[in-house]
């Protein structure tokens, strides 16, 4: 048999690049981060009819599917002219929240509490998640359980704890029985309880990271993501809002099919996710951060007791303007764990979730059809076209890593300024690079298959062009 | 008077089985719970014998036969898994899926699709030739009913339900080779088709996704089949 060989390993999201020019001085002159994967969905799902649409862009991810799952259902539904049953949203709900606990659990235990509570110097074949297990046991098992929760979810109402099949056109494949309301609602006190306990620790260790907050993409941005009719926080549905840095609402309720009124894409040759910007500032001066930041500067409320609480806490950091350092996405991921099993409560807690009536079906009776969520990562829109007899003929998908791209291009190169002194590039310098692009959670991070380590390959680049250093990791 | 159907005594795998003289080694397997893979056959539908993996060694043959068009005789020596007919079994199905673009994760019929699950019994977990992907256009101009011939594996079960239980016709195998592909009425689009009835018993004996009803998503495929034998034996009676 012939030998297979699988090179390489990271095939997909996994890898980034980033380039530092240099000037004479040994200054960072300019810093870009480049993401060196192509993945090619837009083009191929073209000819496919749209009912497969949801489970095949599903596959760009393995950590947010269910986002995916919804903005495409989403977008079907458009293109089936339906209103889903009341019973198919809540469900939805359900499983994008459980999504949304443990995407952000993975974020925040496995891939960057190492950082925070190892130090950003300390040596790197300990600042991983085993090193975590050894320092801070209770903390390492809280990230696995509630990860482990959110699946369970996610498994109990699909079958299926990855790329579950059950969100389709026009609601969802199955109800929801008394039992398994029951099993989900036995895991809530537990995900509260590591929740809080969580979200005490690092308001606690905030404060040590002053340095880091000052610089980890702290620049002024737009801030966009979805609300509800009040303008509290929302997830998956409700209107587009987009805030500048100084607080003031520029757009108040964008609908879907409005989105590229507002949003336009630029694109660059050193990258291969596009640059998206609001549209009336222009490119690329009108660059904007999506993600649980974004949605906590944009929000009037979160809407359930615990995270209001909190989001009172998290906006003292920067009072009377939006939370502009990047490094506080930490922050806010963890207001948002909190909101997402106070939300789960409410929903399993009625009756209405039981209704048996979950699917509505129809042909398509639209041409167009345009679905928006909020992924773990921040706002994912689907647009798509389709001819007279349902098959997909355009697609255009604006995932949340594209939309923060150019704020952490910004973020690069302010963090490269701040702790690149002279051409020597050291690893705690590396690891900041690291942990600022880590701080948007990209979806090339979450499909790094190393516990808090993302292959990284720095170059520093100087005046006459020439290579002066280069690093490799992983 | 007919002569009455004589029993034949057999050995397939070693084991001794008895049968009548007019079934063919396929039917005797599984009656005797031996397992050997299908694809085009069904129960109900007249033989075929395309898809080739129920070959199986037979005494006094240096070709491999296909136990589904082969009959039992007295004293024959059937084997059905040696090492040789194992990477047969194995080369067609990986050839079929290099032919086409079978991708099961995303397809209607995932988890209900019999390619599938002879490559999870006969261990193709990879493949060792190129895919082809070659581009085939959807029929989506059925109201009811859509065919993705990237899914087709050319097993003719619809052409055969179609001609021998509906009796329409509206199947049929046009060009050679690699580029053999299942059309309806001389290749007019499905919807416009003036022989079929929209029945729908093509769907479901399609063991694969490449016919199913309009509107289904990923692995939302079940086929009921049950309807077959049924009809084959109320036709027969009335003939």
């Amino acid at each position: 048999m012939p030998t297979l060989t699988i090179e390489p390993i990271t095939r997909i999201e996994g890898h980034a690049r980033i380039t530092l020019q240099m000037n004479d001085a040994g200054e960072v002159e300019d810093a870009k981060l480049h993401i060196t994967q192509l993945r090619g969905f837009e083009r191929f799902c073209e000819g496919r009819p749209f009912p497969e649409m949801p489970s095949l862009t599903a596959r760009t991810c393995g950590i947010c599917p269910v986002s995916h799952l919804i903005a495409s259902s989403k977008a079907c539904d458009e293109l089936m002219a339906v209103q889903i049953p009341p019973a198919a949203v809540r469900l939805r709900r359900v499983m994008n929240l459980a999504q949304l606990l443990q995407s952000h659990a993975l974020s925040f235990f496995h891939l960057s509490s190492p950082d925070l509570l190892l130090g950003w110097d300390s040596d790197p074949s300990v600042r991983n998640v085993f090193g975590l297990m050894r320092e801070n046991p209770q903390l390492a098992r809280d990230g696995i359980r509630l990860r482990q929760i959110g699946q369970s979810i996610i498994e109990g109402l699909s079958g299926k704890r990855v790329h579950p099949a059950w969100i389709v056109p026009g609601g969802v494949q199955s109800p929801m029985t008394e039992v398994m309301r029951s099993e989900i609602q036995a895991l809530l006190p537990e995900a509260m309880e590591i929740a809080e306990r969580t979200y005490r620790l690092y308001r606690g260790v905030v404060k040590r990271f002053k340095d880091e907050s000052e610089v980890f993409g702290n620049v002024p941005t737009l801030f966009m993501g979805l609300v509800d009719a009040k303008g509290n926080l929302e997830h998956y549905d409700g209107l587009l809002r987009i805030k500048d840095s100084e607080g003031n609402i520029i757009e108040q309720g964008v609908r879907a099919d409005e989105y590229s009124e507002v949003i336009a894409e630029a694109v660059e040759a050193h990258s291969f996710v596009k640059s998206p910007y609001y549209r009336p500032m222009g490119y690329p001066h009108g660059l904007y951060r999506v993600g649980p930041l974004a949605r906590l500067n944009i929000v009037e409320r979160c809407g359930t007791p615990a995270a209001d609480e909190a989001l009172e806490e998290f906006r003292a950091l920067s009072p009377g303007k939006p939370v502009s350092s990047s490094f506080h996405y930490h922050y806010a991921r963890l207001v948002e764990m909190l909101f997402a099993v106070e939300r789960l409560e409410q929903l399993t807690a009625s009756n209405d979730i039981l209704d048996r009536k979950v699917r509505a079906r129809a042909r398509s009776n639209k041409n167009r059809g345009v679905g928006i969520s909020e992924a773990p990562r921040g706002t994912l829109i689907h647009d798509y076209t389709i001819d007279d007899e349902g098959r997909v003929t355009g697609v255009n998908l604006i995932v949340a890593t594209g939309h923060n791209n150019l704020a952490m291009n910004r973020s690069v190169l302010q963090v490269a300024r701040r702790y690149v002194q002279g051409p020597k590039v050291t690893e705690g310098m590396l690891n900041r690079i690291e942990a600022v692009v880590r701080c948007f959670d990209p979806c090339m991070s979450c499909a790094s298959h190393e516990f808090g380590r993302m292959p990284l390959d720095v170059r520093v680049i100087g005046h006459d062009g020439s290579e002066l250093q280069r690093v490799l990791r992983g | 008077m007919t002569s009455p159907t004589r029993v034949v005594t057999l050995r397939i795998d070693d084991r001794e089985v008895s049968a009548r003289e007019d079934e063919t080694i396929l039917q005797v397997a599984r009656d005797n719970e031996i397992f050997i893979p299908t694809l085009c056959c069904l129960e109900g539908l007249s033989t075929w014998g395309a898809c080739r993996l129920c070959l199986v060694e037979v005494s006094g043959s240096n070709k491999l036969l296909a136990a589904c068009a082969t009959r039992v005789a007295q004293d024959l020596e059937v084997k059905t898994n040696t090492p040789r007919i194992l990477a047969y079994r194995r080369t067609i199905l990986e050839l079929l899926f290099s032919e086409r673009n079978h991708v099961c994760s995303v397809c209607v019929a995932n988890g209900e699709c019999e390619l599938q699950n002879l490559a999870q019994r006969c261990g193709v977990d990879h493949i060792r030739v190129s895919y082809r992907y070659p581009e085939l256009s959807l029929d989506l101009s059925n109201d009811l009913f859509r065919l993705d011939p990237n899914r087709c594996i050319l097993c003719t079960r619809c052409v055969r339900v179609c001609d021998e239980i509906e009796g329409a016709h509206t199947w049929d195998v046009m060009g050679r080779g690699i580029d053999c592909q299942v059309i309806t009425d001389l290749k007019a689009p499905w919807g416009e088709s003036k022989s079929c009835t929209s029945c729908g018993k093509c769907v479901h004996v399609c063991p694969t996704g490449a016919l199913s009803q309009r509107g289904t998503a990923i692995a939302e495929v079940h086929h009921h089949r049950d309807f077959l034998p049924y009809l084959t034996q109320m036709r027969g009676e009335r003939d």
